[in-house]
Order: structure tokens, then C-alpha cells, then sequence
């Protein structure tokens, strides 16, 4: 596994997508610093991790469409898969290193933390709430993203679909608003990503959110490698 | 060593492999023959864990590879036939990749060094996959499949768009490294197989028509009783001459290669040598027999002889000339 994950993260880096990918997220992060905390002269970055949420689930796809896409148009895999390691291998190689990149790009806010710590007071507790919720928002992102991915040989069709259920995770919350049902009012609400994120955002470490974010990331896993098996045995 | 038992794979409502069953003693070099699309890829994908079998088992001294398929892909060395690299990788770099991923840890540099001398691509090393040449990719392919030294060698198409040069070079290798491994080789060349495996599986539409050495194989196929002559004369005098030897079963004839000759296909009953019959009806007939031959078979004579039972689509009955005249 070891192996794989080292191949998969280097191989972020001798394209330009993962520089991309971790350039974009300090843009954006430097961008809200400047706006809200530098300008706005203060150091609580609860609205900057608020506008980072929508930024991920727009990046994630990106940086998670070629991981198995790649391997099945190239016919690369069938290295991997004659390779003495399980298809769990293989997924949890290539999940964790695109969470790899992800951390590197969210270690951004972290820094700009730090930098604005020299300034003034500093509620730390509350910025490591924000990226543990930044994290697990990503963790859960990249399984599905994944997913989406190992469903077709085209890397732009997963990026598509990616931004497809990004898009639907950022409606999720007006859809449990204009739903008669009670049950589908429960539901959407229930699947809202947006919601489970709020809490972090204030600092507030909340079980039921840190379980919902694993448990979609590792169902997503789950679901990754039966479809690897399925297309292989069907 | 390599145990197939009644595999079959169907994609959708074909069926790739129809019950297919083998066995390949350990040390044995054994070629896959048949035409594109017998189901050559699909046996070795499936011996080698890529894809699964409809239904069959597959076992991998002792290993069932759907059971346990790691103890089983640690004992096969794969050399598909679409050879995939990861085209952004140094050649080192990727073996060293191949060597994590096949878990061979102690003493890579000199294992690494060994095969890449021994394939030939030690000059390469340090080149980037997507820079290699068609000769090199292929010996790279090799290289990887010999990491950790794995005792069963699946070899799918090995020669397949090298020039001639390196064409006998990699068999020279494979019949090297069939000294002390077992090898299954896929082609749809009969000359390569001939050249290189002590015994042949015949894939025909997914299934095994044949199972023998090449040498009670290619004697099945180079009869003496099919003939190829070029005859002084016109089509109907050879007919007329030709016409009183009773045993003859078919004098079909060929396209015309020289003018004021005809070139006929003979064939009497199987086992029958009609060589002296012929010159001897000719010569009466004052026929100038200019050349005999016996009919080279071709792959696609081989399957006609195999599968006597089942016409194959869009051949006639008649064999036509191969090649030569």
C-alpha cells in the first residue's frame, strides 16, 4: 500500500494539478485574510473558514478525478490489480493521498493563522475546531469525489459529476426548505453537509458531525472498492 | 503448477471461455495459440487475477486465485498485452515502484541490476517511460514481470510489434528463462510457438481444440496429402490428366502465377503420399509438372483442421493459397 500511495502523491506533483490545487486553496485563503481579518482588523477566522467551505467542495473534484479514472483509460491498473495487494489497498492508497494534498492545501489557514497570532489574541481552540471541520469536510469530499471517479474512464466526466453533487450539497439546504413532505424536509436536512460544518465553524467540536464526515468517507471507500471488484468479476 | 479447471468467462451475453481446462506441469514452456479474440487475454487475465471467471477455478500452486489471490499473484510474474506504463516515471524509478508494490525488499539494487542486464534495457534506466522506443517499453514490460523472481511467467503476446531483430532476441529469452520457470506464452504466430514451447494449447472461440507438442501438431498440419503444383498447361488438360486418379478427393485451382500455367491444389484422402501419382498422370498427359509443394498451413488451416466439425464464418470449404504461389 505504501507504495501506491507514494506513486499517487508524487504523481500529484509531476502534473500541475496538485500545485494547482494547493495554490487555489491559499489564494482563496490569503484572499479572505486579507478582506475580513487584515482589513476588518480582527483575528477571529470564523468567517474565513465559513467561505473556505464552498472553495473545497469546488476543488475537491479536481483533485480527485484522475485517481481511478486514470488507471482504468491507461490500463495502468492492471499492474496494480495482478500485484500481490487487495483492491482496499489500492483504494485506501489512493484515498489517502489525495487527502495528503488536501492537508498540505489547507495548512494555509493554519499559517495565516499563526501570522495573525503575532498581531494579536488568538482563539486558538477555535481555529483548530475550524480545521478539524475543514478537514473532515475534505476527508468526506474525497471519497465521494473518488467514487465519482472510479465510475468512468474520463477524468473530466468525474470532475463534472463531482461538481454536480458539490452543487447539490451546497442547494441540500434550500431543497429541505421548499419540500412539503415532512420526511423529505428531515431528509435533505439530515444530508446537509452545510449544517454539520456550522458548528466547527464556531469552534464547537461536535461528535454526530465528526461521525457523519468519517462515516461518508468511509462508506465512499467501501463503495469505491466494490466497484472495483464488481467490474472485475461481472 | 498452473491448474485450469473448466473456466468460462462471459462479457454480457458472449461467451469469452467455454469450460476451458489445463494443466501446466512446473518447468513446462507452454504456448496459447489462437486466432484475435479466441480468448487468449481473457485465460491469462483471469490466471492472473485481473478480472474474474464466470464460473472454473484457477489455482496457482496449490493457490486458488480468487481464494487467495495475493499468495497466488506473488508466485506469477504478467507481461500483458497492452503494455500501460506510468508514462511520467523514470524506468528505475518504476521498477523500484514495481519492487514496493511486489513487496521485494532485500537486495533490490542487484536484483534490479540482474534483470535490467538481463533484458537489456540497463542503458534506459535513467530515461523517462514516455521516451522509450516500442523495443524498450516491451523489454520493460519483461523486466517488471520478473521482479521478485516469481516461478510462473504469463507472457501475453510478447513479440508483438517488435521488429525481427528483437523479435529473436526475446525469444531467445524466454526460451532462457523457461530453464528454470514455468511459462505460458500467448501468440497467434504457429512459427513463434513452434520456436520457443514444448507443448501447445489451441484456443479456438473460447475454447481448447487442441492440446499437444508442436511437433505432433505441425505434423498434423503439413499433410503430404494436400500438394501445391505448378503444371505446364491449361486448366482443363490438367482437369482431363488429373481426372482418372481415383483417390484424389479435390483438385481445386489457384490464381494463375506464371502465363501458359496453372497452379492446382490436390488433396487426396488423409495419409496418402499423391506426390508420384500425380507426376506420373501428368507426365502421361505430357503435362510438364514445373513444381511441387506441400501445402504450407497456415493458422487459419490449423483451425479448419481443429474444428472440422464447425464451419467458420467466411471460409470456404476449400483451403485458398497462403502467401506463396
Amino acid at each position: 500500500m505504501r507504495a501506491i500511495l507514494k506513486r499517487e502523491f508524487r504523481a500529484y506533483f509531476q502534473s500541475p494539478l496538485g500545485y494547482v490545487f494547493v495554490a487555489a486553496l491559499y489564494f482563496f485563503s490569503g484572499y479572505y485574510l486579507f478582506t475580513y481579518n487584515l482589513y476588518g482588523g480582527t483575528t477571529n477566522m470564523t468567517r474565513l473558514f465559513g467561505l473556505l467551505f464552498p472553495v473545497v467542495l469546488f476543488l475537491v473534484p479536481v483533485l480527485t478525478m484522475r485517481l481511478l479514472s486514470e488507471d482504468r483509460r491507461l490500463k495502468t491498473d492492471q499492474l496494480l490489480l495482478t500485484s500481490p495487494v487487495t483492491p482496499l489497498d489500492i483504494v485506501l492508497a489512493k484515498y489517502l493521498a489525495a487527502l495528503a494534498v488536501f492537508v498540505i492545501g489547507i495548512l494555509a489557514p493554519l499559517l495565516h493563522a499563526a501570522v495573525l497570532s503575532f498581531y494579536g489574541p488568538l482563539d486558538w481552540p477555535a481555529v483548530v475546531g475550524n480545521w478539524l471541520g475543514l478537514f473532515l469536510l475534505g476527508a468526506a469530499l474525497i471519497a465521494i469525489g473518488m467514487f465519482l471517479s472510479s465510475l468512468t474512464e474520463s477524468q473530466v466526466v468525474a470532475a463534472v459529476a463531482g461538481f454536480v453533487v458539490s452543487l447539490f450539497l451546497m442547494l441540500v439546504d434550500a431543497l429541505a426548505l421548499v419540500v412539503d413532505s415532512a420526511f423529505w424536509q428531515e431528509f435533505f436536512r439530515q444530508l446537509s453537509f452545510n449544517k454539520r460544518y456550522e458548528p466547527f465553524t464556531l469552534g464547537i467540536l461536535e461528535l454526530p458531525g465528526v461521525v457523519f464526515f468519517l462515516s461518508i468517507g468511509a462508506l465512499f471507500v467501501l463503495l469505491t472498492v466494490a466497484r472495483l471488484d464488481r467490474e472485475r468479476w461481472g | 503448477m498452473i491448474d485450469v479447471h473448466e473456466l468460462s468467462k462471459r462479457y454480457g451475453d458472449k461467451l469469452a471461455l467455454d469450460r476451458v481446462s489445463f494443466h501446466i506441469a512446473r518447468g513446462e514452456v507452454v504456448g496459447l495459440l489462437g486466432l484475435n479474440g479466441a480468448g487468449k487475454s481473457t485465460t491469462m487475465n483471469i490466471l492472473t487475477g485481473y478480472i474474474g471467471a464466470t464460473s472454473g477455478t484457477v489455482t496457482v500452486a496449490g493457490h486458488d486465485v480468487a481464494r487467495e489471490p495475493r499468495e497466488a499473484k506473488r508466485l506469477i510474474g504478467y507481461l500483458p498485452e497492452q503494455l500501460a506504463f506510468y508514462a511520467e516515471m523514470r524506468v528505475r524509478e518504476y521498477l523500484d515502484f514495481c519492487c514496493d508494490l511486489k513487496g521485494v525488499r532485500a537486495n533490490r539494487a542487484a536484483h534490479l541490476a540482474e534483470i535490467a542486464a538481463r533484458v537489456g534495457i540497463a542503458p534506459v534506466t535513467h530515461r523517462l517511460i514516455r521516451n522509450l522506443s516500442r523495443g524498450y517499453r516491451q523489454r520493460l514490460g519483461l523486466a517488471q514481470a520478473l521482479i521478485g523472481d516469481p516461478p510462473v511467467l504469463i507472457l501475453d503476446e510478447p513479440t508483438a510489434g517488435l521488429d525481427p531483430s528483437q523479435v529473436v532476441e526475446i525469444r531467445a529469452l524466454i526460451h532462457e528463462l523457461g530453464q528454470t520457470r514455468t511459462v505460458l506464452v500467448s501468440s497467434h504466430v504457429l512459427s513463434e510457438i513452434q520456436a520457443i514451447c514444448s507443448r501447445v494449447i489451441v484456443l479456438h472461440r473460447g475454447r481448447v481444440v487442441a492440446d499437444d507438442t508442436p511437433a505432433n501438431l505441425s505434423r498434423a498440419l503439413q499433410p503430404v496429402h494436400r500438394v501445391v503444383a505448378r503444371i505446364q498447361g491449361t486448366p482443363e488438360q490438367v482437369q482431363a490428366a488429373l481426372a482418372p486418379l481415383a483417390e484424389l478427393e479435390q483438385v481445386a485451382l489457384l490464381d494463375q502465377a506464371e502465363p501458359g500455367t496453372c497452379d492446382v491444389l490436390i488433396e487426396s484422402a488423409a495419409g496418402r503420399d499423391i506426390r508420384a501419382d500425380v507426376f506420373r498422370a501428368l507426365a502421361r498427359a505430357d503435362l510438364p509438372l514445373l513444381s511441387t509443394q506441400a501445402h504450407e498451413a497456415s493458422l487459419e488451416d490449423v483451425f479448419l483442421h481443429l474444428v472440422a466439425d464447425e464451419p467458420v464464418e467466411g471460409q470456404p470449404a476449400a483451403a485458398q493459397p497462403h502467401g506463396h504461389a
